[in-house]
């Protein structure tokens, strides 16, 4: 099969698709539910929500594509996965097909299709949203092609095309870098990733939970990478333990640098350094890449019965849901605007809520209160209301004079966003930092230093799993452009 | 994995390392710290590096046995590893000319002081130490502190060795003696605080390094998050060293306690 069989719209196989079902009996087939596990089953234990698309639901969704002749989700998806494509190559049963397609385009599919925000990317450009329906469900069948290939197998092993032997070094394994690294490899790059913890993954391993992401399901896509000759040294900091100098004289022509996100952010109120008062990074970072609470463990955390969680993002409602299969009785989010404004995916606000986590929108926390050991035992907050509509397009928040409540609290999470990691910025001279922290980079992703090329949350500040791939993918092109005309 | 190729005993709960890591002896400098990992769900643990050898590519690491996971650490014998040893991490001490410096070192904390001493010498100062421990044999270092110290002032809480009284009885006699440019403290926190407390009131510059809790040592969790005159500052990125007249010790040893519950010091 080749790969313009797979992707020629014009294809004889898919034009008989198209011609197989009238607009109308398309139109009306009803959008996918994804089948999950029962909330008051799921908060007792970590596996995945999401239990995945049976092959005849995966079908008939496929089956909903108009397959646009000019479609708008391709403009949708940062790293432009050709959507109608894969998606046509599963109506017609051909999952090796579907997932060779999203692998010309993605290194981690079976990621995106689970942590992508698709309804704010791919499916908001859908055509179905003009005639009032819901998008195609193409973060599921994503999902279902990647998952199928891998656990069928129907993937050949990927070529190691190492090769060209130019080495080429990472900072940093997290999806930026991942998704870097794939691609040079697939160049002929001899591709070196260094990871700081112990752990291969950044964010997919540390942040995001077990129950939205499977570590098989990344440990999976690594293994790939390393079939492709992708090499990984963990408990390496760039900047500390090799200095840029080192990896220079070690023979590499290029680093890539997507180190991610670093320091959390805390709000600067009184009570904030109290014990039981922690970032959703220590949270998140003891619970998932330490196992804290599992059996074997040595890493403590604190397991609050009645826990506050400050913040409406994707990490804050990661940290609520943690908290409740944690063991807590009582998992509130504490938000300064309103449930529209919350920036974490419709789908986490509304799993969260099934799992019985209360929202307490229009309070912002001002002071935290401690016992005589030092511990948080409640919270004051501000009652809020919404005003004109900020420089984010969001209606912005202000405190109503005089109203504030207290509440008990025995463990407070502070999830209002982070900063760029500082290690590499501080340690390499000569390399231009923004008054923000992060790297400068120019369109293509090369910073001040002209073989330092930047990309994801060390550049962009605090972004998602598919942006910081799709700035891997583009940094690749650009870096090698840059190698070949030397 | 990172080999532990000697090992000696300082006293019951304290133990000496020498452990290959090539790369981390080469790029460590005094003031910098490791995070090291022992054993299938083992904890990350922040440990000061005493010493390195450059040409076999050992560190040198002295360990403290305070709760589960530094026993499992004082436990491994020569010949077993570290699953990782990640580093070095922290900002390297400001080492240059000064005149006359004042290292005061408390029970362990004289492992992470003695490169510090070292380069203080090297770089020219006139150095005077202050050794002190509860008793005579939770001093450790001491000849390696005699040879790049002018002079070593030992104190015990005890009596059992050198002067009886605490670290901050032998420096005050220092201090009400002669001009000094600056005092380096590193040890348990209290100590800290009144060493700060005293050079404040001398108006003598400090410098202490702080041994918070940490999970990552990179950056990104926050757990080893201080005050220091009045701002959130981070022990593992924008330390571990700071101006000891400005650090909240109240605090820090209030937040030090975090875990007390769970088998840790």
């Amino acid at each position: 099969m080749t790969d313009s069989n797979l992707t020629d719209r014009n294809a004889p196989w898919r034009v008989e698709l198209r011609d197989a079902i009238t607009a109308k009996e398309r139109t009306a087939i009803p959008r996918v539910e994804m089948p999950m596990q029962e909330p008051g089953e799921r908060v007792h234990n970590n596996r995945e929500v999401n239990l995945g698309l049976t092959p005849l639901q995966a079908v008939t969704e496929a089956t909903r594509c108009l397959d646009c002749p000019e479609p708008g989700c391709i403009q949708g998806c940062p790293v432009s996965i050709n959507i109608p494509s894969f998606i046509k190559n599963i109506q017609r049963g051909d999952i090796a097909g579907a997932a060779h397609v999203l692998a010309m385009s993605s290194s981690l599919p079976a990621v995106c299709g689970r942590v992508c925000p698709q309804e704010r990317q791919c499916e908001s450009k859908c055509i179905y949203l003009k005639m009032r329906k819901p998008a195609v469900a193409i973060g599921y069948l994503e999902r279902y092609a990647a998952d199928t290939a891998r656990e069928q197998k129907l993937l050949p092993a990927p070529v190691n095309m190492a090769q060209r032997g130019t080495k080429i070094a990472v900072a940093g394994s997290g999806p930026a870098g991942l998704s870097f690294a794939g691609e040079m490899a697939r160049l002929g790059y001899d591709v070196t990733v260094f990871e700081a913890l112990h752990e291969i993954g950044g964010v997919l391993k540390y942040g995001i939970p077990e129950f939205r992401l499977p570590n098989r399901v990344v440990d999976a896509e690594l293994d790939r990478l390393r079939e492709a000759g992708v090499k990984f040294e963990k408990g390496t900091v760039i900047g500390k333990t090799l200095a840029y100098d080192d990896l220079l004289n070690a023979g590499f022509r290029g680093v890539f640098v997507a180190s991610g996100a670093g320091l959390p952010r805390f709000m600067g109120i009184p009570g904030e350094n109290l014990n039981g008062v922690l970032s959703s990074n220590e949270y998140l970072t003891r619970v998932n890449l330490m196992g804290a609470g599992q059996p074997g463990s040595m890493t403590p955390v604190d397991r609050g019965s009645r826990v506050v969680v400050v913040g409406g993002g994707n990490t804050a409602m990661d940290s609520v849901r943690t908290a409740r299969r944690m063991g807590a009785e009582e998992a509130i989010i504490v938000y300064r605007r309103g449930r529209d404004e919350m920036p974490a995916r419709v789908e986490e606000i509304e799993h969260a809520e099934q799992e019985g986590v209360k929202l307490l929108t229009l309070h912002n926390p001002v002071e935290f209160i401690g016992d005589d050991s030092g511990h948080v035992c409640a919270v004051r907050l501000q009652r809020m209301e919404l005003g004109e509509p900020d420089a984010s397009g969001r209606r912005s928040p202000r405190p109503v004079e005089g109203d504030i409540v207290e509440m008990p609290v025995d463990e407070v999470i502070v999830s209002v966003g982070v900063s760029p990691n500082p290690l590499i910025p501080s340690a390499i001279d000569g390399l231009d930092v923004t008054n923000r922290g992060t790297i400068s980079v120019d369109l293509g992703l090369r910073s001040s230093i002209s073989t330092i090329y930047a990309g994801g949350d060390i550049v962009r500040g605090g972004a998602t799993v598919i942006l910081a791939m799709g700035d891997g993918k583009r940094a690749a092109a650009s870096m090698h452009a840059a190698l070949k005309e030397n | 994995m990172f080999r532990i190729v000697e090992k000696s005993r300082f006293s019951e709960k304290v133990v000496r390392l020498v452990v290959e890591a090539p790369r981390v002896a080469r790029s460590r400098r005094p003031g910098h710290f490791v995070i090291v990992r022992t054993g299938a769900g083992g904890e990350r643990i922040p440990l000061t590096i005493a010493d390195a050898d450059t040409e076999i590519g050992t560190v040198t690491l002295v360990v403290q046995e305070v709760g589960a996971s530094t026993r499992n650490i004082c436990a491994l014998e020569p010949g077993d590893c570290f699953d990782d040893l990640v580093g070095p991490l922290g900002r390297a001490t400001d080492i240059s000319l000064k005149g006359t410096v004042v290292c005061c070192g408390g029970g362990v904390g004289t492992a992470p002081l003695l490169p510090i001493i070292q380069a203080m010498k090297e770089a020219g100062n006139r150095v005077i130490s202050v050794l002190a421990a509860r008793t005579r044999e939770l001093i450790i270092l001491e000849d390696d502190v005699r040879r790049f110290s002018d002079e070593v002032i030992i104190m015990t809480d005890d009596g059992s060795y050198g002067t009886k009284g605490l670290v901050t009885q032998g420096l005050e006699n220092v201090l009400l003696r002669e001009h000094i440019d600056e005092v380096v403290a590193i040890g348990p926190a209290v100590m800290m605080k009144f060493v700060s407390l005293l050079t404040k009131k001398y108006d003598v510059p400090t410098i202490c390094s702080l041994n918070t809790i940490m999970v990552d040592g990179t950056g990104m969790c926050g757990a080893c998050r201080v005050t220091v005159d009045g701002r959130m500052r981070f022990v593992c990125v924008d330390g571990p060293e700071f101006d000891a007249h400005k650090v909240d010790f109240d605090e820090m040893i209030m937040r030090m306690k975090a875990y007390n519950n769970y088998g840790h010091d």
